[in-house]
């Protein structure tokens, strides 16, 4: 037994893709690559938990706000350009995901200047993305004043006219439908909620003054965004890191085929995955 | 890996224009149906929320099986993975459907709010008034 137990560690010495102490290797793939697929499942069930949950509060709520009208900025003063800085968004992470594959597709060439090349437009991407997150987060928090517990986005639910206008968008005698969304502006560190007349329903002629979206809407705004902002972050660190092992030679030296250079590749892949249901159920829903 | 560097790169090149035709799609579909395309021309929310989750579900199957390379690996791998997440399937109907009952009581409470003002006043707590009702 002894002798056994010897020689298949002596073995795994000479084996180049090791990890595994047993004879042979579950599921044909390397120690490594399986562990990234079992935190990637582990990693999905966590965001899935916080979808779920925000699912669950969208549920609950009478009125939501409408993703169109929330995200409806685009840098350069630009308003009214509904879901436009989302979709580039998206874009450039989708880019950045194409060019992880051609890495890998590189690495499996051996081609160390193609693997680096591809590498670092992948960084490129991955900061892009952050980029356009803190600015999409600064518009929200600093010009239109969302934070974590309050939501200046309402909806309204009944018909009515405006008895005042914010000098913004809306005017005095402007009419609205149920459905359709505000924002409450912000003058001298107060909100202003202007004050409207009800003009159908069981309130006709009452006069109401605009209510606050959903508290919980920006607090999963920013926790479930945040979240996956700092994958990416985290995502684009050990980017660096392996693309300046593969610039120095060291997997060359390992022999093992770029096989950090997949690895991170599922773990970037994977960002964009939750990408896809993050922007289904934030921006398009 | 089963086939040669030039017909794998033209492959992803493939993937990722599919991609993004998918995700230009969805943004169309989610403007169409709430009216920005076509003027006062909204669609029902259910039938457009179920489009996009498809082609949401496609775009997940590209990503996972074309990028992540699932497509490739052994069968044993592919099952230990993705059948856990099929769980998800009763959170998803199991919360959404109770948070859709927490929408109903809070509808339930605020009704019994508004009945109250043209009531006498009651000396005891809103949660007996409510049981007290419901008994009645």
């Amino acid at each position: 037994m002894a002798v056994d137990t010897l020689a298949h560690t002596d073995l795994s010495h000479h084996d180049n893709e090791v990890s595994w102490d047993g004879a042979s290797r579950p599921f044909k793939a390397s120690y490594g690559k399986l562990m990234m697929w079992y935190f990637l499942l582990s990693d999905a069930f966590t965001f899935a938990g916080f979808l779920i949950s925000y699912g669950a509060l969208r549920m609950s709520s009478p009125a939501w706000p409408v993703p169109d009208f929330v995200f409806s900025t685009f840098p350069g003063g630009l308003h009214h350009k509904p879901l436009y800085f989302v979709t580039l968004m998206t874009f450039i992470l989708l880019f950045s995901s194409f060019t992880m594959v051609r890495a890998v597709q590189e690495g499996q060439q051996e081609n160390k200047n193609g693997v680096a090349f591809w590498m670092i437009l992948t960084i490129l991407g991955g900061l892009g993305f952050l980029g356009c997150q803190a600015w999409e987060w600064t518009t929200l928090i600093g010009k239109e004043h969302m934070s974590y517990h309050t939501n200046p986005f309402g909806t309204h639910t009944e018909h009515g006219v405006y008895l005042e206008g914010d000098g913004v968008d809306i005017k005095e005698g402007d009419i609205f439908a149920p459905g359709d969304s505000y924002l409450i502006h912000q003058h001298d560190g107060e909100f202003h909620q202007l004050s409207y007349r009800v003009t159908e329903g069981e309130d006709t002629g009452m006069v109401k003054e605009m209510s606050f979206g959903p508290k919980a809407f920006g607090a999963l705004f920013f926790f479930i965004t945040g979240f996956h902002g700092f994958h990416v972050f985290s995502g684009v660190v050990f980017l660096i890191i392996i693309c300046v092992n593969v610039i120095s030679g060291l997997y060359v030296k390992r022999k093992n085929g770029y096989e950090m250079v997949e690895k991170i590749g599922l773990y970037w892949h994977f960002v964009d995955l939750v990408w896809v249901f993050v922007f289904l159920v934030f921006y398009l829903l | 890996m089963g086939h040669d560097y030039e017909t794998s790169k033209k492959l992803v090149l493939k993937i990722i224009i599919i991609l993004g035709i998918i995700t230009l799609a969805e943004v169309f579909f989610a403007l169409l149906g709430k009216g920005y395309i076509v003027e006062g021309w909204h669609f029902p929310t259910v039938i457009m929320g179920g489009v996009m989750i498809i082609m949401s579900a496609v775009k997940a199957y590209l990503i996972i099986y074309e990028f992540m390379h699932m497509k490739y690996e052994v069968p044993g791998l592919v099952k230990s993975v993705l059948l856990p997440t099929f769980l998800l399937v009763w959170g998803i109907i199991a919360f959404l459907y109770e948070g859709n009952d927490w929408g109903n009581r809070r509808d339930l409470i605020s009704d019994k709010n508004k009945e109250e003002r043209f009531e006498e006043p009651r000396e005891t707590g809103l949660i007996y008034d409510l049981k007290y009702s419901e008994n009645q």
